[in-house]
């Protein structure tokens, strides 16, 4: 599965995207999130505060509780500020 | 019966022209009332900001906003509906966005055009970063609870 980041997200992990395989127990998005701040200080300082990430799966956006199933890219990324 | 509303969704580096896209959303319609349009600058925040530099999710971005653009369109029985958003760095006076709603009347194209502005501006997926006067890389600019209040009060009795 492809992973993408965007803004400081993506600034504090310190790469645009990466492919992972999901472990497992990793079924939802708040899962991935918890998940992914056991792989170091980049992605602890990236998810220091969960609650504010928005996520999309394939391009939609889901809440925290979404299932990712068999996503093909789930995207993790701060409240928007577009317009 | 109305015929199906024209939507046109665009996400470019490219700036736009209004006047350009005006005839192109309203050409060869006689049915078309009034055009409500809006047109997102950038600031220079007291001269402090040398430039915005706009992040956006390339396979979502124009999809997000289509699909606002087309609750919008049924929502208001809009004869057209477009939206252009910008990417990339943009200097203060620079445009960034510019919505038009067009309708047979002017209540439904002014209410089209501020429901899309306000939907877009908590769902599309774009980030702005600041770049300072002094040089400096500023921050990311940050989301705004009243972006979700305005966006919100559409909601309200639906």
């Amino acid at each position: 599965m492809k992973l993408i980041y965007f803004a400081w997200v993506r600034e504090r992990i310190g790469k645009a995207d990466e492919e992972i395989d999901l472990p497992e127990g990793v079924v939802t998005i708040s899962d991935l999130i918890e998940h992914l701040k056991t792989r170091g200080e980049e992605y602890e300082a990236a998810f220091a505060f969960p609650e504010v990430i928005r996520a999309a799966i394939d391009h939609e956006h889901v809440e925290h509780s979404e299932k990712i199933g068999s996503a093909k890219e789930v995207a993790l990324f701060p409240p928007m500020t577009g317009g | 019966m109305a015929s199906a509303p024209r939507v046109e969704v665009r996400v470019q580096a490219e700036d736009f022209d209004l006047g350009a896209e005006m005839a192109a959303l309203t050409g060869g319609r006689a049915d078309i009332g009034g055009v409500a349009s809006f047109i997102g600058l950038c600031r220079d925040e007291g001269g402090t900001l040398a430039a915005l530099e706009l992040e956006h999710y390339p396979g979502m971005a124009e999809s997000a906003i289509r699909a606002i653009a087309e609750q919008a369109a049924e929502r208001f029985s809009l004869s057209a509906i477009l939206a252009i958003h910008r990417y990339g760095k943009i200097a203060p006076g620079g445009q960034i966005v510019l919505v038009a709603a067009a309708a047979p009347h002017r209540h439904a194209a002014f209410q089209g055009a501020e429901f899309l502005m306000d939907y877009l501006k908590t769902e599309a997926p774009f980030w702005k970063k600041e770049h300072l006067a002094d040089g400096s890389s500023g921050d990311w600019v940050s989301a705004k609870d009243a972006d979700d209040s305005a966006r919100d009060r559409w909601k309200a009795g639906s």
